[in-house]
């Protein structure tokens, strides 16, 4: 199918917005919008980080999951408390894959659930108790933890537990750092609000903790690779490329991280932000209070890749700018294969996204590197500042859309007719079900990694071999095949 | 009074941040931007204005500041 003009996507959306009633069609006009590359300033033609509409299928999660997955979950020496009932943790428990090294178990707890699993008792009687005690035994079970982290759930809000009370009588008395943080779900539109709780807790509870201690010895090459949860590994496939050019990465924030890293982190010369949407918050702190500049950087698909290392450097002096040069060079030959084997197979194809807060705009240089064209994306909770950055991505009469609801999207889908779409887990059997190739873009699909050089020749195999399945074709029952009626036709004849 | 925090991009340009309101915008023109005296209105690159307090010297930025929306 040839690219839609304005035009024709602008009467697109009014098309599909014609079966909500006049107020949520009202609402749901200010979420869709036709991309134009001249915009500077995206809330002219979008509105984001809004409500969602009660009665359409939303794909948002809630601010737990915001702080519990995706920014505290990963740090692996510390053990995260689901303060309230079981199901919360239990569902959401190692579903992101954030990978990391040691004993599960024993120094690193990354994919165990831990969880107060709270029942009508506590709900009536508080249940600040019960989490002392279980804090008590934690430390006895597991002591390679380095500290705990108390994640609430909806109930703790609601009965109004005074949980940092108890988090600064346990921190004493086992002398770790505990950190209560009020995630619970119903604060806020969608995880994006648990970002920010999360990021506030960090700044209020843990980032101070060695101010004033000058023992940790630094050097004028210390980053911090902050926002990148290392998802199928992503961490290690950007620390590398950021070592081998001459840096020192002092923390992961949070992928394979521990609590000692980001304590070191106001310590460094640079924060290199990945994933801006979650972390954004903590940089900007860091910046003021430590004077720690921080730029956002893109390590999706070689140009962005060698485009980000360049930026990073130009930060640095002539050894990291050279080291930079050197990694570029380095891997040229080792991508440039990876182009001329896949992008014959890819060239052309079209892909919609629709993902969290970042990877919208973020892996559209790698669809791009493969030839491929992103015709539709958006976001499931970005703000306006995601919108701002993903205008110039884009190409011009391109599909925006916000928090798109299951009915739209799949409107959308048949319409445009990408031939791949990248989205969730929960967007995923609908769309295969239709014939559609899709990639879960949340967790690679259980693949990855996809960040640096080597994860973009994963990058590249995963979608070709995603578009290119035999599966495809046969997706139609046979005897519903053009070529099957035909032959019934004479058949019959 | 939103709390905003001010930092400097890379060209050198002004950024008003509020977190909560989610807006993020280059500041345009301030009323007073001398050694001895800084702060006043503000205009937004959005054509929104805003007051800050009048400050004795130009403030070491990044820096996070009450600022009164007119």
């Amino acid at each position: 199918m040839a690219a839609m003009t304005r035009e024709e996507t602008e009467a697109l959306i009014q098309e599909v917005l014609e079966v909500y009633p006049e107020k949520a069609k009202k609402d749901r006009a200010k979420h869709l919008a036709v991309n134009d590359t001249s915009l500077e300033k995206a809330n002219k033609c979008i509105t984001s980080n809004r409500k969602s509409l009660p009665g359409v299928m939303t794909i948002r999660g809630c601010a737990y999951a915001g702080s519990k997955g995706v920014v505290w979950g990963p740090i692996k020496d510390m053990i995260h408390i689901s303060h309230g009932p079981v199901g919360c943790g239990q569902y959401s428990r190692a579903g992101r894959r954030n990978y990391y090294v040691g004993t599960t178990g024993i120094n690193t707890f990354g994919t165990m659930n831990f969880t107060s699993d709270f029942k009508e008792n506590d709900i009536v009687f508080g249940g600040d108790k019960k989490l002392a005690k279980i804090m008590n035994e934690i430390e006895q079970l597991f002591p390679l933890n380095k500290g705990i982290s108390v994640q609430s759930e909806c109930p703790i809000g609601l009965i109004g537990d005074d949980i940092e009370a108890v988090s600064k009588k346990a921190s004493k008395e086992i002398g770790k750092p505990v950190v209560p943080v009020r995630c619970e779900g119903f604060r806020g539109v969608s995880q994006s609000l648990g970002h920010h709780i999360a990021n506030d807790a960090i700044r209020d509870w843990v980032l101070e903790n060695r101010d004033g201690d000058d023992s940790f010895p630094t050097t004028p090459y210390d980053v911090a690779v902050i926002g990148d949860y290392n998802i199928g590994g992503d961490a290690w496939a950007s620390r590398t490329l950021l070592e081998e050019m001459g840096l020192r990465v002092v923390a992961q924030w949070s992928g394979d991280g521990t609590i000692a890293e980001i304590e070191k982190t106001p310590k460094v010369k640079l924060n290199l932000i990945h994933c801006y949407r979650s972390m954004n918050y903590i940089a900007r702190h860091m910046e003021e209070k430590y004077s720690i500049p921080w730029i956002e950087y893109n390590f999706f698909g070689p140009t962005k890749i060698a485009e980000s290392l360049r930026k990073i450097a130009a930060l640095f002096d002539e050894k990291i700018q050279a080291g930079a040069e050197r990694v570029i060079a380095r891997y040229t030959a080792e991508y440039e294969a990876v182009i001329a084997k896949f992008k014959p197979r890819l060239e052309g194809k079209r892909v919609m996204l629709y993902i969290g807060g970042l990877r919208p705009r973020h892996v559209i240089g790698a669809y791009e590197d493969l030839g491929m064209e992103v015709v539709g994306t958006g976001y499931e909770f970005g703000h306006n500042d995601d919108y701002d950055r993903t205008i110039k991505e884009m190409g011009n009469a391109t599909l925006l859309y916000d928090d798109v609801t299951g009915y739209e999207f799949e409107e959308f889908v048949k319409r445009v007719q990408p031939d791949l779409i990248g989205s969730g887990v929960k967007e995923k059997y609908i769309f295969q079900k239709m014939g559609v190739p899709f990639r879960q873009m949340h967790s690679w699909d259980y693949s990855g990694p996809y960040h640096g050089y080597d994860g973009f020749a994963i990058f590249a195999r995963d979608m070709d071999m995603t578009i290119n399945n035999p599966c495809w074709k046969n997706i139609k029952a046979p005897w519903k095949t053009e070529t099957a009626q035909n032959e019934a036709v004479k058949a019959v004849a | 009074m939103p709390s905003v925090m001010l930092r400097k991009r890379e060209d050198g340009k002004l950024i008003f941040y509020v977190a909560k309101k989610d807006l993020e915008e280059t500041i345009e023109s301030i009323e007073f931007d001398s050694p001895d005296k800084w702060g006043g209105e503000v205009v937004l690159g959005d054509g929104s204005k805003y007051s800050f307090e009048i400050l004795d010297a130009p403030p070491k930025i990044p820096l996070t500041l009450q600022a009164k929306r007119l």
